[in-house]
């Protein structure tokens, strides 16, 4: 692997940047592996460079249906955060958030990780103390939680309506400071380039089509490249997860879901911080290094699989932005897409051993797949070389839903579109 | 924009309808004690890439729900019904 420093950039910028390698290898399937990855996305990729650096698992497999970055790790909003509510989530975002805080120098490649804050807002009393027992959540379990007035959220954000503007004038906040925004697509490409460093075989453009079964226990996997059969299975793919692990022999409580998220142009800068606003409509936004605003809001609420949304959400998302920020109103859209959100039952995700041998799932992700990626990877890979769950994992095991120990963070209760 | 035609009311835009999730789970009797099948029934989804059996309240029509077969790949409606037992539904529709 090249190092990349600044002595190389000059270097090579002097030779009109001739010798620059490809970041990772294009390598060819091989017909044994120790650990098959499936799913080439943050998740896998974290998954293969934590088996191989924390583990030294030596024979790693990722294989991707399309291309390294083509999927949800490349269609997000770039956020990273840990102020969630419940104990277990947070201890686990938190591991996440820590991670990323040193996975720049730990790969070598810039994943542009700002921690510009994350400021969640209140509009009533009864909103803010909603915030303020999260806060206290938050402090108990170990991460930093900050309790903003109303003129304190304006001073940080003045673009926000005032006190007296607008149907919701905003009356408080909860800030996390160490939270903000990473470079979604640097975060495939680097940890792609990290586990192959370390000799993990990134296959792209192969399609896992089915399992290979030794008796009960799963021995590898069918692909489009020809079979290979592994000593243990990671399913890490996104969107498609319930078909692949029916083919295991594994139903899922998971509904596949439509999330929409958008970019403005590009404009000065106008949104220091991320803005959560979760009160009468559902927004956050931040905003790029390149000035453009991304922002977003509620699933489409139907399920789907076509990662493409429909306008009704459109209006929806944009008219809660400008009841918070009224100064958008005549900015001009430049893009927006549509990604698969695989929703479990209790907004949480999967990690860990499925019902069948041989296979270990990291898995529905609903939509805080991207801030997890490290952690996510970091669990996965330590259960499928130890055989046994990490200490942070059995909260999210499969399991939960049969024994009734749900991680349900909104407590909405089994409806997959409304977590 | 998905388009639902429903039978009381005609083609109508999915805004004034409110989405019921999968229409196929079928609610054990109330005295079953088999704790699968209410794990099945609370839990589990087939989640089928394809055509998808739902439901579908017209909050901003006639206030029946419906049973709505839809593409979940495409979006494209290729069914509707009234939800409930198929006679029920089809007397009302007439």
């Amino acid at each position: 692997m090249q190092r990349y420093s600044v002595f190389s950039l000059v270097g090579r910028a002097l030779f009109d940047h001739a010798g620059w390698e490809p970041a990772w290898r294009r390598a060819t399937l091989k017909p044994t592996y120790d650990v098959v990855v499936i799913g080439g996305g943050g998740h896998g990729l974290a998954t293969a460079y934590y088996l191989l650096a924390n583990h030294g698992v030596r024979r790693v497999a990722v294989i991707e249906k399309g291309w390294v970055g083509g999927g949800n790790v490349g269609r997000n909003t770039t956020v990273f955060r840990s102020n969630y509510l419940l104990e277990e989530n947070i201890r686990f975002y938190e591991h996440a958030l820590k991670l990323w805080e040193g996975l720049t120098e730990r790969l070598n490649f810039n994943l542009m990780v700002s921690q510009r804050g994350c400021l969640m807002l209140a509009c009533s009393l009864g909103e803010m103390n909603a915030l303020r027992r999260r806060g206290n959540m938050m402090r108990l379990a170990g991460t930093d939680a900050e309790y903003l007035s109303g003129d304190e959220v304006r001073r940080e954000v003045p673009n926000v309506v005032g006190e007296d503007e607008g149907l919701w004038p905003i009356y408080g906040g909860l800030m996390q400071r160490r939270a903000g925004t990473i470079r979604h697509d640097a975060v495939a490409w680097g940890l792609a380039r990290g586990a192959s460093a370390l000799g993990a075989d990134i296959v792209e453009d192969c399609e896992v089509t089915d399992f290979l079964f030794e008796g009960e226990r799963i021995a590898g996997v069918k692909t489009t490249r020809g079979d290979v059969s592994a000593g243990r299975v990671v399913l890490a793919t996104a969107g498609s997860c319930t078909l692949l692990a029916k083919k295991a022999g594994v139903r899922l409580p998971i509904e596949s879901h439509l999330l929409q998220a958008f970019v403005s142009e590009g404009l000065k800068p106008l949104v220091d911080t991320v803005i959560v606003w979760g009160g009468p409509g559902h927004f956050y936004i931040s905003q790029s290094d390149k000035g453009g605003l991304v922002f977003g809001g509620d699933l489409d609420g139907y399920n789907s699989y076509a990662q493409r949304g429909n306008l009704p959400l459109v209006e929806d998302v944009i008219s809660a932005g400008l009841g918070l920020m009224p100064n958008l109103s005549r900015v001009r859209l430049l893009r927006h897409w549509g990604g698969i959100m695989d929703m479990t039952m209790d907004g949480s995700p999967i990690i860990g051993a499925a019902p069948v041998d041989g296979l270990i799932l990291n898995v529905g992700w609903c939509y805080g797949g991207f801030k997890a990626i490290p952690a996510g990877g970091w669990l996965a890979a330590h259960h499928a070389a130890t055989g046994a769950p990490h200490e942070l994992a059995p909260p999210f095991a499969l399991d939960r839903f049969a024994r009734g120990r749900l991680l349900d963070e909104t407590g909405n209760g089994p409806v997959p579109n409304r977590q | 924009m998905i388009l639902i035609s429903c039978p009381w009311c005609g083609t109508r835009d999915q805004t004034e309808f409110h989405y019921g999730g999968d229409a196929t789970p079928v609610r054990p009797a109330p005295g079953d004690a088999d704790e699968a099948a209410w794990f099945d029934y609370v839990h589990i989804r087939d989640n089928p890439r394809g055509p998808h059996r739902e439901l579908w309240f017209h909050a901003f029509g006639c206030r029946q729900w419906l049973e709505v077969t839809r593409d979940t790949a495409t979006h494209e409606v290729l069914a509707t019904r009234f939800a409930g037992p198929a006679a029920a539904s089809e007397g009302a529709a007439s």
